[in-house]
C-alpha cells in the first residue's frame, strides 16, 4: 500500500468474559476506499465496529486513525477527529423533525456544543442542516417529525446525519437493512455518489449492496478474518462461496 | 427566529406574570404574602426538577437537597440569632448560596452521570439523604436539628422585603425568570442537544457531543433555579433546617411536579398552587395530620387519570372547547378566536 492508511486496525482482540468476539483481527483501509465487512452473524463485524467508534473497549491489540492511536478515545472524541458513523436500528430523534435532527448533527462537531443563544444566532449551523437534507432529498419533509417518516427515508437520514458532521471515515453498520429493493438502489446511488475524500467501512448482509459499493472485501467467522480482496477475488474464494454465499452462486 | 408579536401574546411565561401581577389587586395580603408567595417558591424549586424532566428525560430526588445548599450558604453568611457563620453583606451572601447550589447540582450530575431510571432516583436519593444527616447532626457549623434561626431579607432602598408584597413580587420576580430561562432553553442548540440526550444518547456521542457533559451541565442548571427557589424559601421561613432538606422535601417537589404536569415549565406552578391550597384547606376539611392523606389521594387520582398532570387537563380541556367555541362561532358568523 503505497498510501498511508487512514485507519489501522492491529491484531484487535474483544472478549466479554469467557466469550471471544473478536480475536487478533487486522484490518488497514487506504483514504477513499470503500471497504465491505462481511460475515454470518456472530462473527463479531458488530463489535469490532464498535470497538472503531469506541463503544467497546478493545482487549488487546490497537486503533490508529490517520497515524495515530485512538484506541484509548472515548465515541464523542473519535467523532470530532471526523469518524462518523450510522447504526444497524435507526436512532435519532424521533419526535422532532428533520431539521432537528440535521441541526444536532451538524453541531456535533463543529459546534456549538452548549449554544445558549437563539437559533437565529446560528445561520451557518442552521443552513449547513438544510443543505444535508436536500443532499439525501429530505429537504422535502424537513418539518416533519422524524417518526413519521417512511423506513427508507429514515435509513437515508441515518446516514445524512453521520454526514452532517463532514467525517473522513464512515462507519455504516447494515446501511441497507431492511430497506426495499428500489430503496437499496437508490443509496447504492447516494453512497456512490460521494465523494472520494470520504473513505467507508460498512458491514452488510447483501451481497449486491457490498459488492457494487466495496473496493475491498474483509470477511469473518468466529471473530477471525477468513478471507481479504478485492470483490472478485471474494467472489472467487471457495471458502466464502461456501460460507457465505451458500447455494447462491 | 425572532417571536412575532401574537406568537409573544401566546407565550405561557407572559400568563404567568401577568396573573402574578394582577393576583395582589384582587386578593389580601395573606394570600399574597403567605399563600401565593410560597406557592412560587415551591414552584421554582419543583421547576428545577421539572427542567431536569422535560428537556434531558432525567429524574432527581435531590432538588430540595440542593435548594437546601443555598438555603444554608444563605444563612451562614447572614446575620441570624443562632449564632453561627459569618455574616458578609447580602448581595455577597446570595450571590455565594446561588454559586454553592449550582455547584452541589453539578456534583450530584457528576456523581450519578451513569445511572438513569430508578437507579438514579435512589444516587440522588442517598445524596440528598446524606446531606439531611451532615446538618441535622453536626452541630458546629449547621447547628444540629434546630438549625440556624432568624434570617431576614434585606432592606433595599428603604422597603422591607419581607413585607408581603414586595416579597411576593420578589417571588414572582424569580419564578417568571426561571419559567423565561427554562422556556428559552428549550429553543436554544443545548436545549436541542438535551432533548437529543434522552432520545438516542449513543447517537449523540456518536455524533461528536460529550454525554456526560451535557447532563452535568443540566444538572448545574437545575441546580441553579432550585437554588433561587432555595434562597427564596430560608427567607420565607426566617431559618434553615433539615426540615428543608429531608427525605419529606424531597418528595413532596416530586408529587408537586408530577401533580401540575412534569412536561411543561408551568405545570410546577399549578401543581405548586393545587400543594400548597391542599395543604391550607386539608387542616379545615379533615385533620390537619391527614393532610399526606388527601394529597396522596389526588396524587393517585392524577397519576391515574391525567397523564401530563393539571396542565395536561388543561391543554385537553381547551383542545375540547376549541372545536366547540368555533362551532358556535360559525352558527352565529362571528370570527373564531
Amino acid at each position: 500500500m503505497s498510501t498511508p492508511p487512514i485507519l489501522a486496525v492491529r491484531e484487535a482482540s474483544i472478549s466479554f468474559g469467557a466469550v471471544r468476539a473478536v480475536n487478533g483481527v487486522s484490518l488497514a483501509l487506504a483514504p477513499g476506499e470503500r471497504h465491505a465487512l462481511l460475515g454470518t452473524n456472530g462473527a463479531g463485524k458488530t463489535t469490532l465496529f464498535n470497538a472503531i467508534s469506541g463503544e467497546v473497549p478493545l482487549t488487546s491489540g490497537g486503533i490508529a486513525f490517520k497515524g495515530s492511536d485512538i484506541s484509548r478515545l472515548r465515541p464523542h472524541q473519535r467523532a470530532r477527529l471526523g469518524i462518523g458513523r450510522t447504526f444497524q436500528t435507526s436512532l435519532t430523534f424521533a419526535d422532532r423533525s428533520v431539521e432537528d435532527n440535521l441541526r444536532v448533527a451538524v453541531m456535533g462537531r463543529r459546534g456549538p456544543r452548549f449554544g445558549l443563544r437563539p437559533w437565529g444566532a446560528y445561520r451557518p449551523q442552521v443552513e449547513a442542516a438544510r443543505v444535508s437534507a436536500a443532499r439525501f432529498g429530505l429537504d422535502e419533509v424537513l418539518a416533519q417529525p422524524v417518526g413519521t417518516l417512511s423506513y427508507g427515508q429514515q435509513r437515508e437520514l441515518e446516514i445524512a446525519m453521520a454526514l452532517a458532521g463532514e467525517p473522513e471515515l464512515l462507519l455504516m453498520d447494515e446501511p441497507a437493512a431492511g430497506m426495499s429493493p428500489q430503496g437499496r438502489g437508490r443509496l447504492v446511488e447516494i453512497l456512490r455518489g460521494l465523494p472520494r475524500s470520504i473513505t467507508m467501512l460498512f458491514v452488510e448482509h447483501d451481497m449486491d449492496v457490498a459488492l457494487s459499493l466495496a473496493d475491498r472485501i474483509t470477511v469473518m467467522r468466529d471473530g477471525a478474518v477468513v478471507a481479504a480482496g478485492t470483490p472478485s477475488d471474494i467472489r472467487a474464494n471457495p471458502l466464502v462461496r461456501e460460507l457465505y454465499l451458500g447455494g447462491k452462486h | 427566529m425572532t417571536p412575532m408579536p401574537q406568537q409573544l401574546l401566546r407565550h405561557p411565561v407572559l400568563w404567568l406574570a401577568l396573573a402574578g401581577l394582577a393576583f395582589p389587586l384582587i386578593a389580601g395580603e395573606f394570600w399574597v404574602g403567605t399563600v401565593a408567595a410560597r406557592v412560587l417558591i415551591i414552584g421554582t424549586m419543583a421547576l428545577s426538577l421539572t427542567f431536569l424532566t422535560s428537556s434531558a428525560g432525567l429524574v432527581s430526588f435531590a432538588q430540595a437537597g440542593v435548594a437546601g445548599v443555598a438555603g444554608y450558604t444563605l444563612a451562614l453568611l447572614s446575620p441570624n440569632i443562632t449564632g453561627v457563620g459569618m455574616a458578609v453583606p447580602w448581595p455577597l451572601a446570595v450571590g455565594a448560596a446561588l454559586v454553592m447550589g449550582t455547584l452541589a447540582g453539578l456534583l450530584v450530575g457528576w456523581v450519578s452521570v451513569r445511572s438513569s431510571g430508578i437507579y438514579l432516583l435512589m444516587i440522588t436519593l442517598a445524596m440528598s439523604v446524606s446531606l439531611f444527616y451532615l446538618v441535622s447532626q453536626n452541630t458546629e457549623i449547621f447547628n444540629g436539628f434546630d438549625g440556624i434561626n432568624g434570617l431576614k431579607p434585606p432592606e433595599l432602598f428603604g422597603m422591607d422585603l419581607r413585607a408581603p408584597i414586595p416579597f411576593y413580587g420578589m417571588a414572582l420576580a424569580a419564578a417568571v425568570l426561571s419559567a423565561a430561562a427554562v422556556m428559552h432553553l428549550d429553543r436554544t442548540p443545548f436545549g436541542l442537544q438535551l432533548h437529543a440526550l434522552r432520545n438516542a444518547p449513543r447517537r449523540v456521542a456518536a455524533l461528536g457531543f460529550s454525554t456526560t457533559l451535557l447532563r452535568i451541565a443540566a444538572f448545574g442548571i437545575a441546580g441553579l433555579i432550585a437554588s433561587v427557589g432555595g434562597v427564596l424559601n430560608t427567607w420565607f421561613s426566617g431559618q434553615m433546617s433539615p426540615g428543608a432538606v429531608d427525605v419529606h422535601a424531597a418528595v413532596n417537589l416530586l408529587v408537586v411536579a408530577v401533580l401540575g404536569g412534569i412536561r411543561h415549565p408551568l405545570g410546577a406552578f399549578l401543581g405548586a398552587a393545587a400543594f400548597v391550597l391542599l395543604e391550607n384547606y386539608a387542616a379545615s376539611v379533615i385533620d390537619r395530620e391527614r393532610f399526606n392523606l388527601v394529597i396522596g389521594a389526588v396524587f393517585i387520582v392524577i397519576v391515574l387519570f391525567a397523564k401530563d398532570g393539571l396542565i395536561g387537563l388543561i391543554q385537553q380541556l381547551r383542545a375540547q372547547i376549541k372545536p366547540a367555541w368555533t362551532g358556535v362561532c360559525a352558527k352565529s358568523g362571528r370570527k373564531a378566536v
